[in-house]
């Protein structure tokens, strides 16, 4: 339901409907989220204009593991860290960050 | 000004001890008269259980990035020379030092209240990662000090904490201390 209404809120002027114009971004998992999808890294497609919470939505229905984490995890969108709202480009660099433990 | 004003951020793969005296070599100046240093050493037990190993990881490259504008923030607060961070990779034997921060500033307040400053940065927002690993089994740490402003992260970008701190930094009493020592002096020679 989440997706439906953020397509209709356009960014003005670009086209409703653009025909599969996607953005292939990657994805990088870290600790927890790391061991819980098995992976380091992986590509990920996505319809432009889509932000990062789509992205979040498209993992976790990938990985329905990630769901006990999601509630706990903050983003990074090239090594910076970034709300759930931000629009992906190509190539960006999106980390799942789970809760730290530095020092 | 004589002595250059520098920060060195170091993330220090696997096998690689932190050498304690090189970042405090880097940070000493002729003009510093304070070195203050944090250094941070794993425990060999958490809540009674016992710790057979401990491992670090980190997204390295925003991890430099992240504590380079930690040192950043801590210039527009304190008048500091120099700052070297240091954090360690991969398995850390009990008892040594898994990251290490040293501050150099003419005085010690600015020295001491940046070096904590940096360090509880450090905490809350760059992105590390320690794995406890028991006899029965295995933990990811959470710090309590990034559960706190992880709502804010992303939002205002690191440092939130940072105008607490400047409260600190306003001279307490005893501004005039050095007036009266002056004076004293002055009677001395009269």
């Amino acid at each position: 339901m989440d997706t439906i209404k953020i397509k209709t809120e356009n960014i003005n002027g670009k086209p409703l409907e653009s025909e599969c114009s996607c953005v292939k971004i990657k994805i990088l998992f870290f600790a927890r989220a790391r061991d819980l999808t098995g992976l380091t890294e992986m590509p990920l497609e996505l319809s432009s204009g889509s932000t990062t919470r789509d992205c979040l939505n498209k993992l976790v229905a990938k990985f329905p593991c990630l769901e006990e984490i999601r509630g706990c995890i903050v983003l990074a969108l090239n090594e910076e860290y970034t709300t759930e709202d931000s629009v992906v480009k190509e190539k960006d660099e999106l980390a799942i960050i789970p809760p730290i433990s530095g020092g | 000004m004589a002595g250059q004003e520098k920060t060195l951020v170091e993330i220090l793969e696997e096998n690689n001890p932190i050498d304690l005296s090189k970042y405090i070599n880097y940070v000493s100046a002729p003009q510093a008269g304070a070195i203050a240093t944090f250094s941070g050493t794993t425990r060999d037990t958490f809540e009674g259980k016992i710790v057979v190993e401990l491992r670090y990881e980190a997204y390295v490259p925003m991890a430099v990035r992240q504590i380079k504008s930690i040192c950043s923030s801590a210039r527009l607060s304190w008048n500091v020379h120099s700052i070297a961070v240091a954090h360690r990779l991969g398995p850390v034997p009990v008892g040594e030092t898994s990251v290490f921060i040293a501050v150099s500033a003419v005085h010690r307040a600015d020295a001491l209240d940046a070096c904590k400053f940096v360090i509880d940065e450090l905490k809350a927002s760059v992105p590390i990662w320690k794995k406890e690993v028991y006899s029965n089994g295995e933990v990811w740490k959470e710090n309590s000090e990034f559960m706190e402003r992880k709502q804010e992260l992303g939002k205002t970008g690191c440092c939130s904490k940072k105008v607490e701190f400047e409260a600190h930094v306003t001279k307490g009493c005893c501004g005039s201390k050095v007036k009266v020592n002056d004076e004293a002096a002055k009677d001395e020679h009269q």
